[in-house]
């Protein structure tokens, strides 16, 4: 299935080629998690601070367990922040 | 201890600057600047003063950290009664000016009354005059500073200073130090322009003491040992500044977008801080040149930026030709977001010029925001505009607006009153995006329930830096808590608003709260200070200067049902993202606060709560 990825900030580095804006799609098993993503783009998984499905926050603990759908949004930051 | 125990008195309707002792029991109830300067404010003028009149005073406050070796210890504030929201004001800035302050052997300065023609106050340590600005006066920030420094043969002197925005008193203009770093908010600009003070300029070479050099080199060590490690302070910040939350917010669905009728924005990648990052198809050169550190900050998250030679805002001239202070967050999203231009290099222009004129750019692009509105819906007409089509998106709009609203010409003069007295005298008040008359920063109530909150109880009007609770609701810093929903916002706002009162107060930026907590800040105010200070006593501070604030707003007039959002917010949903179909959970969270906060059901502060803080 085909999903967005978007990896801002540092994590821009991870982006496949072809990635405009920070973000481009791709194609990953049925049923991947936001871990496998992660995995497969070779990203350590410290470095991935603020992981967002279609803009909703998986924590830590749940990015094993929840799987991704056809279409969805995978967005990750390392950690930042502004004001 | 790093007080220097001496205020400048400067009064000019006299012309006269005098020295008098800082009252010390008030220091240490209210440790310092924001704090320490209000409780002067309160005890020396009517909170129902006019505040662009003479009897309004302008307080120029440092904190017991400023000028010391604490990191960020650089800020000062500028407090006093806010033309915009008609509250009281306290606008905190960096650079280097407050440290200089204290280097000259001050701790404050109150001015007072209204010079008969314009002057600026000059100090170079203990010596305090007031100068002829005759020349200067109708000058921007940048040639005023250039003139004083060449006039005075002083390269390292120090200058906060008004532009055009400030003396022609439009309610948003802020004071800038040191070119880039402003006093923005609430219209404090606006305050030393109806006193005729042109600005502020400071060498100091006396040093800063503090009560125990070896602990406090120790406590403040530790503290930039802590700054470094972290991820956010030590990396986040200096590689993408503030912007890089332009995407992080867009993509929760809380960047408010098309003046409040959006919560996202189509061009948010184009004007955030990855794409600062890029080689532009131009010119193949970056928007970003490199990052830039105020006072004693190893965080260093300011921008420099440099403008595309070839783009319409400046081809054909030389304006702007030298790099410069470049987009933060706020601005980027004032100027863009809100208007819905997505041009980085107009935002670019659009920020210079708010420094150069003194104007700030959160309630500059808001209030273009909602004249746009304003315009499509045909209630402002081309005869307001003098023909300026005011469209959404229209980078050329949104220039020429600024430039309009700088020089207090045409429309410009209108945007130049705020977005509340732009859309009443429209007869549009909904379309203003503001709290207490000042406009909301750059984060959408309905898609972080706590800032809906953190807005309509904020004491300087809509304002992020009172309680920022992005940080916890969205950043995850120091916990993640649900942006969603409205569950524990009350405790979570509370906390927030008195612990950011003692960093305001205390000379440091409130950035270093990405990484300290209070125990990181207790050790080093302890060792500058006399006396034992723990972070409970500084938490209690900071709890009862946020009441001393709440009781000027109320003496000066508001009420309970000031502490609300605009209608947008509150009854229209938002479209799109994880917020879609939430409107601002207001109402279910005012109640529990005002609880938390020992206030009655109408927002008063109870008179047990008063007498347990001292207020
Ligand atoms: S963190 Fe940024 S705003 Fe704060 S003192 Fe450092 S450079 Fe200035």
């Amino acid at each position: 299935m085909k999903i967005r990825i978007k990896l801002y900030a540092t994590l821009g580095k991870y982006l496949p080629k072809g990635a405009a804006r920070n973000e481009t799609e791709i194609e990953v098993a049925d049923g991947a998690s936001p871990a496998d993503v992660i995995r497969g783009l070779g990203m350590p998984a410290e470095l991935c601070h603020l992981v967002l499905v279609d803009g909703n926050y998986v924590a830590p603990s749940e990015r094993d367990a929840t799987p991704l759908k056809e279409g969805e949004s995978l967005a990750i930051w390392p950690p930042v922040a502004g004001g | 201890m790093s007080w220097t125990k001496k205020i400048l008195r400067v009064n000019l309707t006299e012309g006269t600057c005098a020295e008098e002792p800082l009252n010390m029991e008030w220091a240490e109830k209210y440790i310092g600047q924001r704090g320490l300067a209000t409780k002067y404010l309160v005890e020396e003028t009517d909170p129902k003063v006019d505040p662009l009149s003479p009897e309004n005073k302008m307080i120029m406050a440092t904190g017991p950290l400023t000028g010391t070796t604490a990191a960020t210890g650089g800020r000062y504030s500028v407090i006093t009664k806010g033309p915009l929201t008609g509250a009281i004001a306290c606008s905190n800035s960096g650079g280097f000016f407050g440290a200089e302050l204290k280097n000259a052997g001050w701790d404050m300065i109150i001015l007072e009354g209204k010079s008969p023609k314009p002057v600026y106050l000059s100090i170079e340590n203990d010596k305090a005059q007031l100068v002829d600005a005759g020349d200067l006066w109708g000058k921007s920030v940048w040639d005023t500073e250039d003139l004083i420094k060449e006039a005075r043969g002083d390269s390292n002197i120090r200058v906060a200073a008004i532009g055009k925005a400030g003396e022609n008193l439009a309610l948003f203009a802020g004071i800038i130090n040191d070119k880039d770093r402003a006093a923005g908010r609430s219209g404090v600009g606006a305050v030393m322009g109806s006193k005729n003070l042109k600005a502020v300029a400071v060498r100091g070479t006396l040093g800063v003491s503090v009560a125990d050099p070896m602990k406090f080199l120790a406590a403040a060590n530790a503290g930039k040992k802590v700054l470094a490690e972290n991820a956010v302070t030590g990396e986040g910040l200096p590689t993408y500044g503030t912007q890089v939350l332009m995407n992080v917010i867009n993509e929760v669905g809380a960047l408010p977008s098309h003046n409040g009728g959006a919560v996202q924005f189509d061009g948010a990648s184009k004007i955030g801080g990855e794409a600062m990052h890029e080689e532009r198809a131009t010119d193949g050169k970056k928007n970003l040149v490199s990052n830039h550190a105020c006072f004693g900050c190893p965080i260093s998250c300011g921008r420099v930026s440099q403008l595309d030679r070839t783009h319409f805002t400046v081809e054909g001239t030389d304006k702007y030709s030298e790099p410069s202070g470049g987009l933060e967050y706020e601005a980027a999203w004032a100027l863009g977001a809100a208007t819905d231009v997505d041009d980085l290099e107009a935002l670019t222009y659009v920020n210079f010029l708010c420094n150069e004129e003194g104007m700030d750019p959160i309630s500059l692009g808001s209030t273009i925001a909602a004249a746009m509105e304003l315009y499509e819906a045909g209630k402002i007409t081309d005869a307001e505009t003098g023909g300026l089509a005011l469209k959404f998106g229209s980078a050329e709009a949104l220039v020429k607006a600024a430039q309009m609203t700088a020089a207090g010409e045409g429309i410009g003069k209108d945007i130049g009153l705020g977005s509340k007295r732009l859309c009443e005298k429209y007869g549009s008040p909904d379309a203003s995006m503001s709290v207490k008359g000042q406009e909301f920063p750059a984060y959408d109530p309905r898609g972080i329930q706590g800032m809906g909150l953190t807005y309509a109880t904020s004491n300087r009007g809509a304002c992020h830096l009172r309680s920022y609770t992005v940080a916890s609701e969205i950043l995850g810093i120091p916990e993640k808590t649900d942006p969603l929903t409205t569950d524990g916002k009350a405790g979570l706002v509370k906390a927030f608003q008195d612990a950011t009162a003692v960093y305001d107060s205390a000379g440091i930026c409130i950035f270093t709260s990405f990484a300290w907590t209070l125990d990181d800040v207790t050790p080093q105010i302890d060792a500058d200070l006399e006396g034992e200070w723990t972070s409970d006593r500084l938490l209690e501070a900071g709890e009862r200067i946020w009441n001393l604030e709440r009781q000027y707003n109320i003496a000066a007039g508001f009420t309970g049902k000031d502490d609300t959002l605009p209608k947008r917010i509150l009854k229209d949903a938002a479209k799109t993202g994880p917020a879609e179909g939430k409107t601002s959970g207001l109402d279910v969270m005012l109640p529990e606060y005002y609880q938390l906060r020992g206030w009655n059901a109408d927002g008063v502060p109870s008179s047990e709560t008063l007498s347990r803080l001292g207020v």
